[in-house]
Formats: C-alpha cells, structure tokens, sequence
C-alpha cells in the first residue's frame, strides 16, 4: 500500500509499504477514505518530539471503510467508522473511569519504558505519534491496522460526508474538553492562545457552553478572521500588548479562563522564548511554553488554566509562584476522544456543530508531503489539510 | 534473620526456615519484621535499598481488573504462564506428582535450561508458592499473591521471585539473564499478564503478523487458542 512515512526531520514522503494485517482477535482493518494532517503532526515534521524512526507511518486522524476484522472485533466489513487517534482497551481501570487517553494496556509493553521513565507513568498508545505511544502505524495510508476495534471507532451514518464527521478523530473531542477543562460559566470571558484548529474548536466549544465572550489570540490574520466569523473577539499578538489587551477588555479583572492551544512550538518575540527555541535547536529537548506563560499571567486570581497544547519535556522559568498566589486550577491531557464521540456526533447530526469550515485543502494521499511543507511555512492560508487516499486528480488544490 | 552470602540454601532448609523465611527481609513486611530492625516505613520488604546476599530477588505488584478467583485460577495451571513471561519457552506439569513443574527458560543463543519446582504452599485464591526441587539445577522460589484491590480496582497481584545461581553453564546463562534488569522482566511479564487477563490478548504495534513474531515472542499464542 501507499503510505506517508517519517524519513527526518522536515522530511516525509509517500512509499510503498506492506499491508496492515490483523494481528490481534479485536483487531479491524480500516480502508482509509480520509485522514488529515494535524498541528501536532508538525511537531513530529519538525522532529520535537524523540523516538520516531525514519519509515514511520504518521497519522492519527482518520477515518474509513471495515475491510477486515478479527474474531473478537464488533466490526463488520463494510462499515463506515471514525477512529479515535488515542488507542484505550476499555477493560482498564482508566478506562473504566472514562480516561481513555490514561489506557494501561493499549501502548504495547516493550515501548512503555521510556515514557514511564520520562513521565512516571506509561503513556498509552497513539496511532503514528513516535514509538513512545507505541509506534503504531498512522492513518496517513491507504489502510490501517485498530487494535481495540471493538472500543474505539465509531460507526457514522451514510448521509453524513467525511467532511463532517472527520474531525470527530481527534479535533473536534479535543476542542470541546479543552473548553470542558476550562469549566465554563455563563458569564465567563475566555481566551485562547492559538487559532489552529484546535483553538478555532476550543472558540466554539466555548460559545457553546455558554461563556459570555471568548478572546482569540493569533498572529495570522485569515486564521483570526475565522475566530471571528464563529463570534470570537480577537487579538493580535503582533500588533497589541495581549496582557493589557486582555485586561482591559475584561474590565480590569482579568479573564476568567485560559486555553492554551499552542503547545511545545510557541511563536513569539519574548526573550524566554527565544531561549527555548535555542534550546530547542540543540536539542536539549526544553518546551517553549511562552503561550502558556502568558496565559498564566493574564488569568484572574481563582481561575482556570486549560492546555489541549501539546508539550513532551520540560520547561523552565514557569511562573509557578503566580500559579500558586493566584490559586488557579490547571487541567490538561491528551484527549479522552471516546467519552465526547457519542454526543459530538449526535451535535453534528442535528446541525448544531459544523466542522467543515476548517477545511482549507483536500489533497490525495500522494502529495502528502507537499501538504506537511505547505501547512508548515503557510500557516495563514494552510488552515487544515485532508488527505484523501482515493483522490485521483493532483491538479489545482481545491478550496473548502 | 537476614541472608548472608555464606549461609547456603541446604542450610536454610535443615534449619527448617521455611519458605517464608528464606529471603525473609524481601518476601513481606510482616515477616521481615525484627526488633533489632527498626523500620521507619511499611513497603514491600523487596523494595528495599539492599542486597539479599546470593540471591536476586525481583518483587514487582499489578493491579488487575478482573476477579481474584479468576486471575488465581489462571495462575494455578503453570502451563498458561509462558503465554505472558517473555523468557519462559513452556512450563511442563509432571503428569505423576500434582503441583510439580518443570520450567524451560529461554537463554541466549537460542538454548534453554530446565528448572524443577513444586508447588509449597497454595491458599485459595490468595496465594500461590513454589520452590526448586533438590535435583533442580537452579535454586529459586516464587510466590504470587492476590488480594482484592480497593472498590472496583479487581485485584492487586504481587510476585515476588528469588533466585540463586549455583555454579555451572545454567546458573551463569540464569545470572546473566537475570541480572541484565530483572525488575525490567518482572515488570514487563506482570504488565502482559494484566494484558492478557484484562483485554484478552497483548498489545502489539506490529502492522503484520510477520513483524510481530520479530518484535516479540511471547504472548503470539492466545490468538489462536
């Protein structure tokens, strides 16, 4: 099959690779009619994250056709299901409580060592996300081999496009708990740094939870305009100061709940983040975390600091003391993509959430590379790329 | 009563200490008790910043989400436990003398070895314990216990294994396997264990059967059971 694999970094390409097979009873081979590339993927491309080797598959995003199944999956060829990008067994404690992100059994457990040494725990397993979540061949590929199938997928109806249940994978859940994690009240102002698509998720999410007004924060201008259009105010980080900007638009209290939905690669002319970003550039593996530190800073006293950004190591100058003397509460994690499915689905089946927006390209799978180099170096207008397998047609790009 | 380099496992067993006296410090927080050791904590006893004289010992505990009974009587049938210890080519019951075992451990370069054991202790559904027979090459003892985890946790499993290497080509091949990491071994065999027991087989990232058996030996053989 054709898949898209690591080679370095800043370098991935489309090769021939062998077929997925099952391998497990629970196991489901998945047809791929659609995958997108995600921001985190970019962490990956631009080799942040440690222990990819060169011919992994990358990919968590993904959806398609049951073409196979193992004799325990719940399955059935032909079906129409979207994948969750975290792996979780349901038979574990933290699964049973619905952390599925926190799945004991789902990263195999050879590769849990390193993850365990970094993190005090095992991470579970991620689909394409570095051998530290297993080193599970992603979804950028013509097929996909899913553990756990009985567990993660989900079936969606015919009537719905991919277009509008794709993101369901990981985005979308992913935007909606970063707003959970920020416990919104009614009269709440929120920020939130970063309008990728999980950020321009998390404004949505945010809206439709009720908070009075939600602070988008971007250098980008298309991308803040689409904060915009779904009723966010914005603020340019290029042109105002975004603690004053905050305060004031707040009315001098500050906002009452921050989401970070930058992560480990923060933009930023700040001196502490041009330290991280040399530090960084060595290797010496230290997150920039200058959304986060700002975020921290702009939040009132008492309130509540959610990160759905991605960071893998560790950070310094973190203003731990303002954490402590403002009392704020912090929530973060990778996503539990299986608790939010079920009714995620059922506000997109009633129209109440429209994911297609966000799309900005649809390429086939054969100019994935092209796609990663593009969503890279052309933020503004590169807002999401889907990947579609089945695509025959490399002529112009289409727009969503 | 602490182990000591010169006092040899014979010895042990003629001075009647049981099994649960021989690496007695590691084995449990009741047992290592003594009034001339005072202890500022109450962890498992080989948990301690220690040595046990000659013997490796490797204690490592899981929590398990399935019923005691079940998880004991899976244990129970030492024939099941290749499926999830890595180093383990199959354990062969004796078909005249119930509870007495011959292990075959992988070694490297492809060889194994046999250890002989019986089993020495058994509660139900609590606790499994097994020793090296006298003809036993290797002296070693094991003992698994199971108790119920707090609310709907299932059930905590501890193992705790004590080895001796005696001298020859399979106490040396043993030592080496051994001492390579054997809390890495006994925490990744228990971890397959809970795999097993909990989701019905061991996870695996191989993206066809052939890489799996490349990546990993043990644990391939429930999927076709």
């Amino acid at each position: 099959m054709r898949a898209l694999t690591w080679q370095g970094t800043q370098d991935v390409q489309v090769d021939n690779v062998a077929d997925p097979e099952i391998v497990n009873p629970r196991d489901a081979i998945i047809k791929v009619t659609s995958t997108a590339i995600c921001g985190s993927d970019l962490h990956l491309y631009d080799g942040v994250i440690p222990m990819v080797k060169p011919g992994d598959i990358l990919g968590h995003e993904f959806m398609g056709e049951v073409v196979d199944t193992g004799t325990s999956s719940t399955l059935r060829k032909g079906q129409r299901v979207v994948v969750p990008f975290t792996i979780s067994c349901g038979g574990c404690f933290h699964c049973k409580i619905s952390q599925f992100s926190a799945c004991e059994n789902s990263n195999p457990v050879e590769k849990q060592d390193a993850s365990e040494m970094l993190y005090g725990h095992p991470m579970a397993g991620i689909f394409g996300y570095s051998h530290l979540t297993g080193g599970y061949s992603g979804g950028q590929a013509e097929y996909v081999r899913v553990p756990f199938s009985d567990v993660g997928p989900i079936a969606v109806p015919d009537h719905l496009d991919d277009d509008q249940v794709l993101f369901l994978s990981d985005i979308l859940p992913t935007g909606w708990m970063a707003a959970e994690n920020a416990e919104i009240q009614p009269d709440d102002t929120v920020a939130v740094w970063g309008c990728g698509p999980v950020g321009l998720f998390a404004v949505q999410s945010a809206l439709a939870m009720g908070a009075a007004r939600v602070i988008a924060i971007d250098h980008y201008p298309h991308r803040l305009a689409l904060a915009r259009m779904l009723g966010a105010d914005t603020v340019d980080f290029r042109h105002s100061n975004v603690r004053e900007a905050l305060m004031e638009m707040s009315g001098g209290i500050g906002v009452d709940a921050v989401i970070d939905a930058v992560g480990m690669e923060a933009h930023g002319f700040a001196i502490d983040n041009m330290i991280d970003i040399a530090k960084q550039k060595v290797g010496v593996g230290a997150d920039r975390a200058s959304a986060l530190k700002q975020a921290i800073l702009a939040v009132r006293p008492g309130g509540r600091v959610s990160i759905p950004g991605v960071y893998g190591g560790m950070t310094d100058k973190f203003p731990l003391g303002a954490l402590m003397e403002k009392g704020l509460q912090i929530r973060t994690g990778q996503t539990h993509v299986q608790r939010y499915l079920h009714d995620l689905l059922a506000k997109i089946e009633e129209g109440a959430i429209d994911t297609t927006f966000l799309i900005s390209h649809r390429l086939p799978l054969e100019e994935a590379a092209r796609g990663y180099k593009s969503f890279k170096e052309e933020q503004n207008n590169w807002i999401k790329v889907v990947l579609k397998p089945g695509m025959v047609t490399s002529g112009p790009t289409l727009r969503g | 009563m602490s182990l000591r380099p010169h006092r040899s496992w014979s010895n042990l067993a003629v001075l009647g200490i049981g099994l649960a006296a021989i690496p007695a410090v590691a084995f449990g927080v009741a047992n290592a008790r003594r009034r001339s050791d005072i202890r500022s904590d109450n962890a498992p006893g080989f948990t301690a910043r220690r040595s046990f004289g000659s013997f490796d010992v490797v204690g490592r505990s899981v929590t398990i989400r399935r019923p005691r009974a079940e998880l004991f009587r899976f244990w129970r049938d030492f024939s099941n436990l290749s499926e999830f210890m890595e180093n383990l080519e199959k354990v062969e019951p004796d078909a005249t003398e119930a509870g007495r075992n011959t292990w075959f451990i992988r070694a490297p370069a492809g060889k194994t070895f046999a250890v002989e054991t019986r089993v020495v202790r058994e509660i139900d559904n609590e606790l499994i314990a097994w020793r090296s027979t006298p003809e036993s090459e290797i002296e070693t003892e094991g003992r698994v216990t199971f108790e119920d985890a707090p609310g709907e946790r299932g059930t905590r499993v501890g193992l705790i294994i004590a080895y001796k290497p005696v001298g020859g080509a399979a106490g040396k091949m043993l030592a080496k396997l051994m001492r390579r990491s054997p809390e890495l071994q006994a925490r990744h065999d228990l971890k397959r264990f809970k795999m097993l027991m909990e989701t019905g087989e061991i996870s695996t990232s191989a993206r066809c059967r052939a890489d799996r058996s490349d990546q990993q030996q043990a644990g391939s053989k429930k999927e076709h059971a």
